[in-house]
């Protein structure tokens, strides 16, 4: 692609051709190069768009509760992109996305722009795309961008760290998975939403959840935010006036407390670690065949090998 | 207690059986090699090469078989069956416009038929009307649309609904579907007591197979179990529901998948039904079954037999029945649309032929067989006439309905009647412990299974691990005539046209204040959570349209999405 | 017909890139088995699938072409309303510029409306009984095609 090209497309994207963005997104999938230089183009400043993560135990309604949660945002008039991330198969390094699925409701909403991202190998989580495209959406004036992540492991956490306001999703019954989760995602939440409340055993995980968040067994104050406990149905559409609610509480509670663009500076800089770690690791399997095993010392052969990487890059 | 078999006899059996297997089998062997290295099902069961008393050492007559009409029904649930009166012919086709089927079922009365059979386009299968931009492209082409009851009134017009009965296969906008249809007869003058057919209203299948679902599992299962319910005490000839295993099957499952799951969906509606405080012999006589009959001869017909002697053994068991008809499993059958092929199509009369059998060899009540050219087109009337004709030959020409159950006592077919229930019984153990079929299909759990099943079945089919002539075996590089023909014209933009122009003066000429208390009423009554079809008739009659009133009740139960599986 | 190594060529030659593609079932018929099957087949052969879900309208398949800037787009129909819909799904995809993304269609299609569906621009149709290897050959073909342009 021609930087001419390359000009041609951002600025048909910024008039909102929608082909354009979709395009867009795909040359940040495909090389770091391109990515690089469209982010060149498009970042500086700060955006105005309010990052919410979406994680939480598999299968807990995160999908069907975005649904909901853009069919509000819509209401109030407001743009919101949606990145679903759905882990690769690692062996076929395939991979189907099938959290669209639940949110094709709002697929021809001129408002609203949803794109899967596979993981593609990067553990858990979101992959350096997947935090461009954030970047990208917030430029293009997004003023909700919603990533749903698949709620395991360490980089999901770090993940969604870099979120303006984090919501753990839970359903009713799922006390084994909360205990298994407790020292993982069920620390990050600034929301926690028990979804599924339609349940009959909802109360009980309620009671439990509470308890939990008033003794500190989940949830940490972050400053003098204290992480909420909302009851939903997305199946019904109930409690979403409330979920909503509380997540513009928390966006204010960031802007009053200077946490907003500290997370903005945040995100960005794992964005770059990110595509380090990807440039690095690429080029590290490309000169697998020459790592010497004859050397005893793997100590200075690593250090080696990482001198070669880095002169190679550049 | 009636064992088959002493032990005597069995000791003596065994040691020629060891003998064989040292002497006459090697040799057979080293001469002819077996063709494959195992043999198997389509549920993947593996069969051996021969069956002896041993397969079934353990058999009580009485506990296993007993006699035609008597408990647990294995051999049938009447005792003349076929030699008392044939299965009945039951051959349903779908055709355009209200207009277009009420001649057609003049037709059909004309030339004696009294069981008529309605199937309806995807849009009123899902309960949205003919304007919606949904329906756009899909009114009349797979059936009759119907919006508002004015088309119901259209296709009985001239039609006395006292002397006819009407299946209707539909789903979750059964209780509209009948309410329109009991009001339509209503204005004829027909009494309840006169009002007869079926209707399929078998939500928990679509969330398993079928995939019309509309509402999430609990409601569209109270739902249903309302149209039970009210037909139960105001229908006396009606069957409001029809448990299909027929659907799973189509969509890839495995036959002891099919039984399994159908049973397990036929336990969920008699736990709900119980517990809304009906007896169970009250509705238990009126429950019937539909199941698929496939081209795995023998497994099929251990599948119907397995079927009867598991229900009988659950109603009388699990849930205390204690009227005879409650035991029974009646049912209706259809060869597997799934097992023909576009390939050779003359092949699929033999395909269709061969499950026919399989079917009355199993017991079947009723029987629907497919049209040879159904692969790839609405069968044409030659093609109808000689699946007709099918059925008819196995009935008058073969003598095999000329006893009952004659397959009973196959060393073989005893056995696998054995397995397969035993299989069935491990899956609705499985489905028993995550709390019953509604919360199964939550998880996902028995779609999960189908998806797996399909999939793999569809591998050994590529692999040539499984045979399908014409397909990956005596494949020919033809283009036969047949698929050339015409198909069925149906002007569907016209029909669709007209739809909407009715539907539109039909809302503009209703009284839209009752209209809209009648919605009212029914939306409060679904909050209660009472029985919702004495609403649903009065919104009908208010003219109320499908899409109006599956509306309604959607603002109440949710709609339902299925959880990502492949 | 295609054999697996017709497949595994054509894998190596997409190399690098990953190939995205959209499995639609278009219309109101809920029989998925057959989209299902193929959208597992495309994702074992290592493609990367976006199943929408039964029930869309040409519409929505179209926006989530776009969305999801998609290499090939694979319909399936059994409703029988293939050609109105299928008629639409091609206009709006005309409209909105992306007559360059193959669009492929399974499902029981009566042999005499074929024509009239290639003549709208489709590029392959799936008759019942076509293997999974030849509907990966001919995506992985088609997807290919359309990036050396
Ligand atoms: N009863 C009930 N079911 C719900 C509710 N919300 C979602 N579901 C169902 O839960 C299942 C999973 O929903 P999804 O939205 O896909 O959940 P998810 O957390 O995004 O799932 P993954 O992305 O696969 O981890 C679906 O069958 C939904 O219909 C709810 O409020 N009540
Ligand atoms: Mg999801």
């Amino acid at each position: 692609m021609t930087t001419q090209e390359l000009d041609t497309l951002i600025d048909k994207a910024f008039q909102g051709d929608r082909a354009s963005i979709g395009r867009l997104l795909t040359y940040i999938e495909r090389s770091p190069l391109d990515a690089s230089r469209i982010l060149n183009k498009v970042m500086g400043g700060e955006g105005g768009g309010h990052v919410i993560g979406v994680t939480g135990i598999p299968g807990s309604g995160k999908s069907t509760l975005i649904s909901k949660l853009i069919s509000r945002y819509k209401e109030q008039g407001l743009r919101i992109a949606v990145v679903a991330i759905d882990p690769t198969s690692p062996l076929s390094k395939g991979a189907l996305l099938g959290d669209r699925i639940r949110m094709q409701e709002h697929a021809t909403d001129p408002r609203v722009f949803i794109r899967s991202v596979p993981t593609r190998g990067v553990k858990g989580g979101l992959s350096f795309s997947g935090v461009a495209m954030i970047e990208v959406f917030d430029k293009l004036g997004f003023d909700k961008i919603i990533v749903e992540s698949i709620g395991v492991g360490q980089t999901d956490i770090d993940i969604m760290n870099l979120a303006h306001t984090i919501l753990v999703v839970t359903a009713p019954g799922m006390g084994d998975e909360i205990q298994a989760l407790k020292a993982g995602i069920m620390e990050i939440g600034d929301i926690y939403v028990l979804n599924k409340s339609d349940k009959p055993e909802a109360n009980r995980t309620y009671a439990y959840l509470d308890f939990a968040l008033e003794t500190g067994e989940i949830g940490s104050e972050k400053l003098k935010w204290r992480p909420k406990l909302i009851k939903t149905s997305a199946a019904l559409g109930q409690g979403i006036d409330e979920l909503v609610k509380a997540v513009e509480e928390h966006l204010e509670f960031i802007k009053e407390y200077g946490i907003y663009s500290e997370k903005i500076s945040a995100r960005r800089r794992y964005m770059v670690r990110l595509l380090a770690e990807k440039l690095f690791t690429e080029k590290l399997e490309e000169i697998d065949e020459e790592i010497d095993i004859a050397n005893r010392d793997i100590y200075l052969e690593a250090i080696k090998l990482i001198n070669k990487v880095v002169s190679q890059l550049g | 207690m009636a064992r088959l078999f002493n032990e005597e006899t069995l000791k003596i059996i065994e040691e020629r059986l060891k003998k064989w297997e040292k002497e006459t089998l090697p040799k057979s062997l080293s001469k002819y090699p077996l063709r494959q290295d195992s043999f198997r099902t389509h549920s993947n069961i593996e069969v051996k090469g021969v069956y002896t008393p041993l397969d079934i050492r353990n058999m009580d007559y009485f506990e296993k078989l007993g006699l035609p009409g008597e408990y647990p029904f294995t051999r049938g649930i009447h005792a003349t069956m076929y030699r008392g009166r044939i299965w009945t012919m039951r051959m349903f086709s779908g055709y355009g416009s209200a207009e277009d089927t009420n001649k057609r079922l003049k037709f059909l009365i004309e030339h004696g038929e009294t069981g008529l059979s309605l199937a309806f386009d995807f849009p009123t299968l899902v309960g949205i009307d003919a304007d919606d931009p949904m329906a756009s492209g899909e009114v009349g082409v797979c059936g009759v649309s119907v919006s508002s009851i004015e088309d119901m009134e259209i296709i009985f017009d001239g039609i006395n609904m006292g002397e006819i009965t009407t299946n209707m296969t539909i789903n979750p906008p059964a209780p509209v579907l009948l309410a329109m249809y009991v009001a339509t007869a209503e204005k004829q003058g027909v009494p309840y007591d006169r009002i007869g057919g079926t209707t399929q209203n078998d939500p928990l299948k679509e969330f398993i197979a079928q995939k019309s679902y509309v509402f999430p599992p609990e409601p569209a299962v109270k739902l249903a179990m309302d149209v039970v319910e009210w037909s139960v005490r105001n229908l006396p000839k009606w069957n409001p529901i029809s448990i299909s295993g027929y659907h799973i099957r189509e969509a890839g499952s495995t036959a002891v998948q099919e039984l399994a799951f159908t049973i397990a969906n036929g336990i969920e509606y008699v736990r709900h039904l119980i517990n809304r405080g009906m007896d169970v012999d009250e509705f238990a006589p009126r429950l019937s079954f539909f199941f698929d009959s496939h081209i795995n001869f023998f497994e099929e017909i251990a599948k119907f037999r397995a079927a009867r002697r598991m229900w009988a053994k659950i109603m009388k068991e699990w849930f205390n029945a204690k009227k005879e008809r409650s035991l029974w499993l009646r049912f209706h059958t259809q060869t597997a649309g799934v097992s023909l092929t576009a390939q050779q199509p003359y092949n699929n009369i033999i395909r269709t032929t061969i499950e026919a059998l399989a079917a009355v060899l199993g017991g079947t009540q009723s029987l629907h067989t497919n049209a040879l050219d159904e692969p790839f087109r609405v069968p044409s009337e030659f093609a109808a006439k000689l699946a007709l004709r099918t059925q008819q030959i196995i009935a008058f020409e073969t003598g095999v309905a000329d006893t009952v159950d004659p397959l009973a006592g196959s060393y073989y077919v005893e056995w696998l009647t054995d397995k397969i229930e035993e299989e069935a019984w491990k899956y609705i153990d499985r489905i028993e412990m995550m709390g019953g079929m509604i919360e199964a299909v939550k998880r996902g759990y028995p779609q999960r299974e189908i998806t797996d099943a399909s999939f793999r079945f569809q591998k050994e089919v590529e692999e040539g691990r499984r045979y399908i002539v014409g397909v990956n075996i005596f494949v020919e590089e033809e283009d036969e005539e047949i698929r050339n023909v015409p198909l069925l014209d149906i002007n569907q933009k016209e029909i669709e046209m007209r739809q909407r122009e009715r539907l539109r003066r039909l809302r503009e000429r209703r009284d839209k204040a009752r209209w809209e208390r009648s919605l009212k009423n029914l939306k409060r009554a679904a909050e209660k959570g009472e029985n919702v079809m004495p609403y649903i008739l009065q919104a009908v009659k208010s003219y109320a349209t499908l899409g109006e009133i599956m509306s309604t009740l959607k603002e109440v139960y949710g709609i339902w999405v299925e959880p990502p599986i492949y | 017909m295609g054999g697996a190594t017709d497949i595994l060529e054509l894998l190596k030659k997409s190399k690098g890139r990953r190939i995205k593609v959209l499995v639609a079932k278009l219309g109101l018929d809920g029989h998925d088995r057959g989209a299902k099957v193929v959208a597992r087949a495309l994702k074992d052969a290592g493609l990367e699938v976006i199943y929408t879900g039964i029930r869309q309208t040409p519409e929505q398949v179209v926006e989530t072409a776009i969305q999801e800037d998609v290499d090939v787009i694979g319909v399936s129909i059994l409703s029988g309303a293939h050609i109105p819909l299928m008629k639409k799904l091609m206009e709006l995809l005309r409209e909105k510029g992306l007559d360059d993304v193959p669009v492929l269609l399974g499902g029981t299609i009566p042999i005499p409306d074929i024509p009239k569906l290639k003549e709208l621009g489709i590029r392959n149709i799936f008759l019942p009984g076509t293997s999974l290897k030849e509907i990966i050959k001919e995506t992985l073909e088609a997807a290919l095609e359309r990036r050396e342009e």
